[in-house]
């Protein structure tokens, strides 16, 4: 059976700045960041979980602030520098909130958990020692069905002492 | 990532024809065959249920193997630290593969919380066997008497000469496969040194690196996405369908076999346009409606057929007991159909080499797939292979087989490997719901408060936790099955939530009635002495004070416990009522019990978290329908448990090491409901008799 890629049309190509690297990708600004994330570039750790910015599990950093991708038209992050839950870890070294939610066992299933760090990277590049409530009000717009926002609350919390541990080395 | 022809699975091999150590180097290999052999023996008519199997390597590492999956419920870390424990071993020197029909013992499927009590218990056997054979061939390496060999992270040692061998260098050149006797003995859970303490996730780097591939991260060469046309409403029957337009557009390709009729293309928008470009004409019949849903589930039963079991239960003389009862009360309990919407929509990806098929996809039931699949496609079960994913999330709604039939279909048709993944409103709409049910129960008490008869009559949903954990002497209770409008199967937790719901509720009605406290009057009936023991510690912990009578306070607190699948829990609900009405749940204490602990952190985890679920069918989750229509298929219009909605949550454990583990992903959420009924009655004195109790926030 044939296994080459099928045909596609020649597409024209812009450049999309992703973890630190430049990417050329089809222009298309109806295209939703999420789909050229994960369909083009195969940064699949960016996950759909809804389509209509409801869940959070698409969430990635837009000039260090988390954004929904299924909401935002690739076109509006031309020029801009993208973080994705990939490009967190300096090489071996987890980023504080990946090692904070690995210590505080903050997942089940692991389909929102991207999103969720992504989140919390961005609350605590805003606010460094969130109270409770403010990490609830801030995260609340990401699903966890497995319910394990307590855990997630905990893993924050561990995040920005680990943060202030280390510089407050948060991008 | 590649299919491998020429492949006959395991399951369907007798264990000494397995060609394990072409497959995984030399070693020693310990199998635990079946214990339920199948109708036919070993071969196409059908494998024996369940099983284990391990293999040590020349690496000195263990790989297990073992048909149930893992789908978000932290079994692979449990299951791998009983394989750690009984072989002593780190437990990152063991390899636990699930739920791949080419190499795992046939399952019938993950449900039910039977992996630990099943798996576990194969895995312990198999682990203990495994370690008696690696002493004894470390006892002629060492010189030294079997009793002598100490076995310890990866090596085995003589303790009289001290003159060790790592178990690598033991297997070293070996093929060897033995099967575990019957008088293996795992170590008791009393001298546990690794299962039963706090461990971390096996996979927890790949998750929050976003590196851990689910079926809707896979991708091959050459891979198109496919779209299943579906009807657009419940019961439209396909009267004619014009694929022509779809199959004109560049790399599309489209089927009508059967029922299915679907689409593939090289892109996703594509084929959704695809989609679109499909003539279908569909015949709709009405439909019943939401608003006339339980007289319609009433008077519709359906006999002879049943949704898991069939219970009747009679003891005493029912009749006679209300007829001269003091006190007596009949009231009616219901559940809403709710979804699973777990995170990951579902999702399938199939690929044919050679006439072979293999097709990933998040499933609880893999093997049951591969019949489904060899079946439709008319293969033998031999050329298809089901391997599970990491999933996100199950809950029982990962249970059926069509959407790998039609990515198996729609690969075949196009030639390429076809990605299938259901859009989230597909996966509100075409998936299946937690039934609804309704409940009947009349119950008489003695002047004393002492209950005298229970009758109790669930529709629906299913006989999970009908049964009464409570003595009383005239009982009658059934479980009638009813002609469901909406899809409906599996779910976490789903007869016992509602029958444990209409119980507890009741119970606490009879309470009231009769002037008793609540948790004095369920220690006084209960007759099970492990829940009792729960009921008491959570009570103690919550600082519980005897309310005889509903403060109406505007702030209020509940009880209720449940028995179901061997495990035991009992959770206390407080909550503020105030003159808005608007419902705050204040705190949450739950304890259970599931015999002894192997994974105490994740176990914490699945009762933490199966109480937030059990709070969305509480409070608000439920699927409107009108004619056979979803009207709210999205997370904007159904309302699931979000940060805010979470109050503290305390969690007790209680650890048996002196009984058998027992699952504990279900049993942890069906006291939540009635937990918080109750304290909505003590807060308000308003008792709420369907879940969700507050749809708008609001307590009516």
């Amino acid at each position: 059976m044939p296994s080459s890629e099928p045909a596609a049309r020649p597409r024209a190509m812009t450049k999309l700045r992703v973890n630190g690297t430049d990417h050329s990708v089809p222009i298309d600004p109806d295209r939703s960041l999420l789909y050229v994330l994960r369909e083009e570039l195969r940064l699949t750790g960016t996950k759909y979980g809804c389509g209509e910015g409801e869940c959070g599990a698409c969430k990635v950093l837009v000039d260090g602030v988390a954004v929904r991708a299924c909401q935002t038209p690739v076109g509006e992050a031309v020029g801009r520098s993208i973080v994705t839950i990939e490009g967190l870890a300096q090489g071996e070294h987890l980023h504080p909130v990946q090692q904070a939610f690995v210590e505080a066992g903050a997942f089940q299933c692991g389909f929102c958990t991207s999103g969720m760090i992504i989140a919390a990277v961005s609350l605590l590049a805003r606010s460094s020692q969130p109270s409770v409530e403010e990490i609830r009000a801030a995260m609340d717009g990401n699903l966890c069905r497995c319910g394990g926002y307590l855990r997630i609350i905990d893993a924050v919390q561990r995040a920005s002492r680990l943060s202030s541990g280390v510089g407050g080395a948060v991008p | 990532m590649t299919a491998s022809p020429a492949v006959i699975p395991f399951d369907l091999l007798p264990p000494n024809e397995r060609p394990y150590f072409d497959r995984f180097g030399n070693g020693l290999v310990v199998v635990l065959p079946p214990r339920q052999p199948g109708p036919s023996g070993w071969g196409a008519g059908g494998p024996p249920h369940g099983g284990a199997w391990i293999h040590v390597g020349e690496d000195g590492k263990a790989r297990a193997f073992i048909g149930k999956v893992e789908v978000g419920q932290g079994t692979r870390t449990a299951l791998s630290l009983l394989v750690a424990e009984e072989l002593r071993l780190p437990l990152s020197s063991v390899e636990l593969t699930m739920g791949d029909t080419d190499l795992c013992p046939w399952d019938m499927g993950t449900f039910g919380s039977r992996s630990m009590p099943d798996a576990g218990e194969h895995l312990r056997l198999t682990g203990a066997a495994t370690r008696t054979f690696l002493t004894e061939l470390a006892a002629v390496r060492l010189s030294a008497a079997p009793t002598e060999v100490e076995l310890a992270e990866g090596t085995a040692k003589a303790r009289d000469s001290g003159r060790s061998v790592r178990y690598g260098e033991l297997v070293k050149g070996l093929r060897r496969v033995e099967l575990v006797p019957s008088d293996a003995k795992p170590n008791p859970p009393s001298k546990w040194t690794r299962a039963g303490r706090p461990a971390q996730d096996v996979g927890a780097r790949e998750v929050v690196t976003g590196n851990r591939r689910y079926t809707s991260d896979l991708h091959l060469p050459g891979m198109l996405h496919g779209k299943v046309l579906f009807p657009p409403s419940c019961g439209a029957k396909l009267r004619s369908v014009d694929l022509s337009r779809a199959q004109a557009l560049p790399g599309v390709t489209a089927i009508h076999e059967g029922d299915l009729v679907a689409v593939a293309a090289p892109d996703l928008r594509m084929a959704f346009a695809a989609l679109k470009a499909l003539r279908a004409e569909w015949e709709a019949t009405p439909q019943p409606s939401e608003k006339e849903i339980v007289e319609y589930l009433r008077h519709h039963p359906v006999e002879g057929e049943d949704f898991w079991d069939m219970v009747h239960h009679e003891t005493g003389d029912v009749g006679a007991a209300f007829g001269s009862a003091p006190v007596s009360l009949r009231e009616t309990y219901t559940t809403a159909y709710i979804a699973h919407a777990p995170m990951e929509t579902r999702a399938v990806l199939a690929s044919w080499e050679d006439g072979r098929l293999t097709v990933w996809l998040g499933t609880q039931t893999p093997f049951r797939a591969r019949e489904a699949v060899s079946d439709a496609l008319e293969l033998s079960p031999s050329n298809v292979r089901i391997i599970v994913p990491p999933t996100g999330s199950g809950f029982g709604g990962k249970h059926t087989s069509d959407l790998a039939v039609a990515a198996a279909r729609l690969a075949k048709a196009a030639g390429h490997p076809v990605r299938v993944v259901f859009s989230r409103e597909e996966e509100f709409t075409q998936a299946y719901f937690r039934p609804m049910a309704v409940v009947d129960i009349r119950s008489a008490a003695e002047q004393d408060g002492t209950l005298t008869a229970w009758e109790f009559r669930v529709l629906n949903a299913g006989a999970s936790a009908a049964r009464l954990p409570y003595r009383v002497a005239n009982q009658k209770i059934d479980n009638q099955p009813s002609e469901s409008p909406l899809s409906q199967a599996s779910y976490r937790a789903l007869a016992a939530t509602a029958n444990n719901f209409a119980r507890e509720s009741h119970l606490d009605e009879v309470a009231a009635r009769v002037g008793a406290d609540p948790v004095e009057y369920r220690l006084r009936h209960l007759g099970d002495d492990r829940l009792a023991t729960v009921l008491r510690t959570v009570a103690e912990r919550a600082g519980w004070s005897p309310r005889p009578a509903p403060a109406a306070s505007g702030s209020g607190r509940g009880i209720a416990v449940g028995l179901e699948k061997e495990g035991r829990v009992a959770t206390f609900a407080e909550v503020r009522v105030p003159e808005d009405r608007h419902l705050e749940v204040v705190r949450i204490v739950t304890g259970f019990e599931c015999g002894a602990i192997v994974h105490p952190t994740n176990l914490r985890s699945q009762v933490e978290g199966g109480t937030v679920m059990a709070m969305g069918g509480a409070l608000f989750e439920a699927i409107h329908f009108e004619n056979g229509r979803i009207l709210n298929p999205s997370f904007s219009r159904y309302r699931v448990p979000r940060f805010r909605d979470i109050p503290p949550i305390e969690v007790i454990l209680l650890d048996r090491p002196d009984l058998p583990s027992q699952g504990g992903g279900e049993t942890p959420l069906i006291a939540v409901a009635p937990a918080i009924a109750n304290a909505i009655y003590d807060a308000t004195g308003k008792r709420l008799r369907s879940l969700p109790l507050t749809p708008d926030g609001t307590v009516p």
